[in-house]
């Protein structure tokens, strides 16, 4: 068996070496784009002046493209246009403005800085709460109160549940800005093709195909004149899904000047392309007197920024927070409103968790404030709450597959000995040392088919994959995919889903994806959907090209198909050693089809499409920390996960999307925050100011696997790769709030900053 | 982020630098380990019309004793300064300690110890290390060589007493009795972040007390400054918890810190409360 092995990832040797083929690496010679953006937050463009005989594109030139109009077919929406270049207004700072094209990228840059923008500046709004002010100016003038969605639904007897329950706890909670900062930035090269009229774009993006059909739409052309290749990508984490003007300027301009053109977003651009998280979530939840949770309220407001991200909406938020709050825990009565407010900040976009890690805070800091309100263990009241048989439907009709999260919670505690910590903990706190723990508890809906997708009621409906799958004649097996991989390994894991099917190694599997001319029509890699969606429809087609191999040796080795065996690079006969070589099958389907069994088609070609309803997968985080009283600093000391994806396909690379995840969840908790004044301009724009934690500042990560299984896909396999993302702020602020509760402290707030926590114990010790 | 167009020159020694300097008067810039000037370009912050690369100058690169002083070439690296037997006594271990705060390991070993003194980061260790030990900064120009005080020389933010026409060529240090105990204490989001605030203390007990105190504070303002009341409350006075916490009140006291995104000006002044007293501790309690 390949399945469940840790092989190593084929895609790390090229990378390691240097050999890697980024968009930057595709860039040269070519014309160099640079963008002239808004240096104001929100405006009226007065007039835009460049120097002679440069060439510069602004919307003027771009009239026949119309503008982008992200649509869900729901009441409570209300559609916002974008266009390419700013027109008359500018929105947000960063905004683009007007392209340059030069020769090399330093001169693009050193006339960009020439075009000069007349704009006459108008008061923004920016801050979540203001944007929601009656007094607030509009983003856009028929968006009445900045409110571009505003969806709500309350269940059946929720008054009466809700009033008559023994406790009600209200929390706050507030995550600020975020952005996703892949290691490598966007960017895109359009190569002219005047013989074939055709541009080939090499992107760095999570889905080619979408951007291919967005594109051409947009261009009014046939997507047949466009090839979108994603090469090598140097992360994404959901910032590469969502379609960039720029890329839109970067076709346009390949086929107007006829040339080859390129635009390679740098850092400072970078952190204000597509931003993410800026939530607010007030809820109460209604206990009895068992601290069972019986009806829950809720108040979601999401910063959406100033326009909504292409495909997915600005919807994606806010309804993503009211379909899965409930999160693990069962109770049969809510009621939710929940809000995506626009502001002259930068548009949000999904970014690894989407609404799931504030989600996963707020309710996780509930059930802490709630057990601390009745005296109960927070341990406990999870126990007491959590869904415990499937499958599970939720008050919001959210089928949960077979899961572990009682066993997860279960096993955390006694890998972090919570009782021997407890003792710890007292003995530091007498010693004037504030150490605390915390538990995050959570699901993560992950495989979203086209079933789940249909319910966003987006324009177009996401979900399915599929798969071409071919053995040549040699033997060796190409799998062309709809999923475009940018880090996550899947070359390697869908190799080995294929290799078990076929009994061969996986050396003699190539995936193939990233490429419009090359691979079948898909939507690409995002939400924890390549390995369920994508690995199902492989399995799918290695089983039906088994199937196909099976009757041809069926027919030469003159047994029953049922009596066969698929082993090391052969069909065997079962319990004999009487074989034949995978090879010569394959060679005598494309070279001998004159002794195929009858009926049978030459070659060896399948297609597969695969299209799940959903999985959820879950974990337990723990996190132990310890605060520094007197400046409020943080450090977590260790960070225990307990993981629950079904089968491991390969738990190297699962093990792998946990650390990443983590990671990206204490830089949640902790350290990244993209802070704009009060005028709208963005304050952090460098690495130096916005601040990605370190391997410093990231523990030992200990991870331990449970294994559901589950019938919800075909592989058993689950999604897992923002899990790490989603539990991780919990488990830190309910660990920091664990510390210093002899202080009575509450953190709510993401990132829990020093100069914030700090603020908190000084309220508390009454210096303030 | 790429730089506007410049010129690039290399000379091979002090002289040609200073004469290619005074040549092209505010349009030159010295390059030295670039860990500051090279980022500032590419942000377009700095817009330098001829780099002067001084790297091959090895006549700047020593450390060099000269009776109680030690001499410090403004090419030696940040790295070499790690390692606590390149320069005598507690001196050595102070520069150590702060040459390890110094951004990461590669910044260490290209950054060098008179490019950050003449970029003059407010919260650079390098400044604060300066303006704590009284360094005299040595600037060589066209008309020969001057000798400015640490505290005259940095003016404020990225500003210095260096005329364009100069050359920071050394900085002098005292060498520090062997009686002498330091503290540095920073206080950052990340591992290798300039300090958000930063503390440095070097005290002698002697047998009437704390002789020669010296505390300086990074992070503080446009400059790093010495905290003289504090000071004021050590000299003379026996060790204890409370003189120390006196002392940090009186830094605290002293400094009227501006806020950024990193830090208010109250947080900092906290900061400077926290970080002076954990400073005069560790010195106290330094073997």
């Amino acid at each position: 068996m390949w399945v469940g092995r840790r092989l190593r990832r084929v895609e790390d040797p090229s990378l390691l070496r240097g050999e890697g083929r980024f968009v930057a690496d595709v860039a040269r010679g070519c014309g160099a784009i640079r963008f002239v953006r808004s240096p104001f937050a929100r405006g009226r463009i007065l007039s835009i002046e460049a120097p002679e005989e440069a060439t510069v594109i602004t919307a003027d030139d771009l009239a026949e493209i119309p503008p982008v109009k992200p649509m869900l077919h729901r009441d409570d929406f209300i559609p916002v246009e974008q266009p390419i270049l700013a027109k008359e207004q500018v929105t947000y700072a960063g905004q683009p403005i007007a392209a340059v094209i030069a020769p090399t990228f330093e001169e693009a840059e050193d006339l960009a800085e020439m075009v000069f923008v007349d704009i006459e500046p108008l008061d923004p709004v920016v801050d979540l709460d203001h944007a929601l002010d009656e007094t607030a100016p509009l983003v856009h003038p028929h968006v009445p109160a900045n409110t571009v969605i505003d969806a709500s639904l309350t269940t059946p007897g929720f008054d009466a549940a809700f009033h008559g329950a023994a406790y009600h706890v209200e929390i706050d909670v507030r995550s600020r800005r975020e952005n996703a900062t892949p290691l490598e930035a966007r960017g895109s090269h359009a190569a002219f093709d005047p013989r074939e009229n055709r541009v080939t774009l090499t992107a760095s993006t999570q889905g080619p195909h979408m951007l291919r059909t967005a594109l051409a739409d947009l261009l009014g052309i046939p997507e047949s004149e466009l090839r979108v290749i994603a090469p090598d990508v140097g992360g994404a984490f959901g910032q590469k899904y969502s379609l960039a003007m720029e890329d839109v300027v970067t076709v346009w301009a390949a086929r107007r000047f006829r040339r080859d053109v390129a635009w390679i977003e740098d850092r400072r651009e970078n952190f204000a392309s597509f931003h993410s998280r800026d939530q607010r979530y007030i809820v109460t939840g209604a206990f009895d007197e068992s601290g069972k949770l019986r009806a829950m309220r809720a108040d979601v407001r999401c910063n959406v920024g100033a326009y909504s991200c292409y495909p997915v909406t600005c919807g994606v938020e806010p309804l993503m927070a009211m379909a899965e709050l409930p999160g693990p825990y069962d109770f049969r009565n809510y009621a939710v409103r929940s809000r995506a407010v626009a502001s002259n900040a930068c548009p949000i976009a999904p970014y690894r968790g989407v609404s799931r890690p504030v989600i996963t805070l707020t309710l996780e800091r509930l059930m802490d404030k709630a057990a601390a309100r009745m005296g109960i263990d927070p341990v406990e009241i999870r126990r007491r709450n959590l869904v415990r048989e499937f499958p599970y439907t939720s008050v919001t009709g959210l089928v949960y597959d077979q899961g572990s999260y009682v066993e997860s919670l279960d096993r955390s505690v006694q890998l972090v000995d919570l009782e021997r910590f407890r003792a710890d903990q007292r003995a530091a706190w007498e010693q004037g040392r504030y150490i605390g723990i915390g538990f995050s508890t959570f699901s993560e809906r992950t495989g979203y088919g086209t079933s789940a997708f249909a319910a966003r009621k987006m324009d177009i409906t996401l979900g399915y994959e599929t798969i071409d799958l071919a053995m040549d004649p040699s033997g060796s097996v190409e799998v062309r995919v709809g999923a475009s991989p940018h880090g996550q390994g899947l070359r390697t894991s869908l190799s080995q889903l294929v290799a078990d099917e076929l009994g061969i190694d996986p050396k003699d599997v190539r995936i193939v994806h990233g490429d419009t001319d090359r691979t079948p029509y898909g939507w690409g890699t995002f939400a924890s959907r390549s390995m369920v969606v994508s690995g199902g429809a492989t399995k799918l087609g290695a089983t039906e090209l088994r199937r196909r191999l099976a009757d041809i040796a069926s027919e030469t080795l003159e047994a029953a198909v049922d009596d066969l065996q698929f082993h090391e690079g052969k069909v065997l006969v079962r319990g004999t050693d009487v074989g034949v070589p995978i090879r010569d099958l394959a060679r005598l389907a494309y070279h001998r089809s004159d002794k195929l069994p009858p009926g049978e088609e030459p070659g060896l070609r399948v297609k597969a499409t695969y299209d799940p309803a959903g999985t959820f997968s879950n974990a337990c985080h723990v996190a132990l920390v310890e605060v520094d009283l007197e400046t409020g600093a943080v450090a977590v000391q260790r960070f225990v996960v307990v993981e629950d994806a079904g089968v491991l396909v390969n738990p190297m690379i699962a093990d792998g999307q946990v650390h990443g995840g983590v990671a990206q969840g204490i830089a949640s908790a902790l350290y990244e925050e993209l802070v704009y004044d009060s005028d709208g301009n963005l304050l952090t724009t460098s690495l130096m100011d916005y601040l990605p934690p370190t391997i410093a500042e990231v523990p030992l990560i200990e991870i331990d696997h449970l294994v559901s299984e589950s019938d919800a896909t075909i592989t058993g396999a689950k999604g897992l790769g923002e899990g790490g993302t989603i539990g991780a702020p919990a488990a830190i602020l309910n660990a920091i709030t664990n510390a210093l509760s002899p202080l009575g402290i509450e953190v709510n707030e993401t990132p829990a900053t020093p100069e914030r926590i700090q603020k908190l114990i000084r309220q508390a010790q009454g210096a303030l | 982020m790429k730089p506007p167009r410049f010129e690039y020159r290399a000379p091979s020694d002090v002289e040609e630098v200073v004469g290619i300097l005074t040549e092209v008067g505010d349009e030159g810039k010295v390059l030295a380990g670039g860990q500051s000037l090279v980022p500032s370009m590419n942000f377009r912050l700095a817009r330098p019309g001829l780099l002067v690369d001084i790297n091959g100058v090895k006549a700047l690169d020593y450390i060099q004793r000269s009776g109680d002083r030690i001499l410090i070439g403004t090419l030696t690296r940040h790295s070499c300064l790690e390692n606590a037997a390149a320069v005598p006594g507690p001196l050595g271990r102070l520069l150590a300690t702060a040459a390890h705060h110094v951004g990461h390991m590669p910044i260490r070993v290209r950054g060098t110890f008179g490019g950050s003194v003449a970029h003059a980061d407010p919260a650079a260790e390098w400044c604060m290390v300066s303006v704590l030990l009284d360094a005299e900064i040595i600037a060589v120009g066209s008309r020969g060589r001057r000798t400015i005080p640490a505290e005259d020389f940095f003016r404020t933010v990225f500003t210095t007493a260096l005329e364009p026409y100069e050359l920071l060529s050394e900085v002098i240090l005292p060498v520090l009795p062997d009686s002498a105990r330091f503290g540095f204490v920073e206080f950052s989001r990340r591992a290798g972040d300039f300090a958000i605030v930063a503390s440095s203390v070097v005290i002698d007990v002697g047998s009437n007390g704390i002789i020669n105190p010296r505390v300086a504070l990074a992070g503080v303002g446009g400059t790093p400054v010495r905290a003289r009341s504090a000071e004021a409350v050590l000299a003379g006075s026996a060790p204890s918890a409370e003189l120390f916490r006196a002392a940090a009140d009186a830094a605290a006291g002293d400094v009227e810190p501006m806020g950024d995104i990193h830090g208010s000006s109250e947080y900092r002044r906290h900061l400077v409360r926290v970080l002076t007293r954990r400073a005069l501790e560790r010195a106290a309690s330094e073997a």
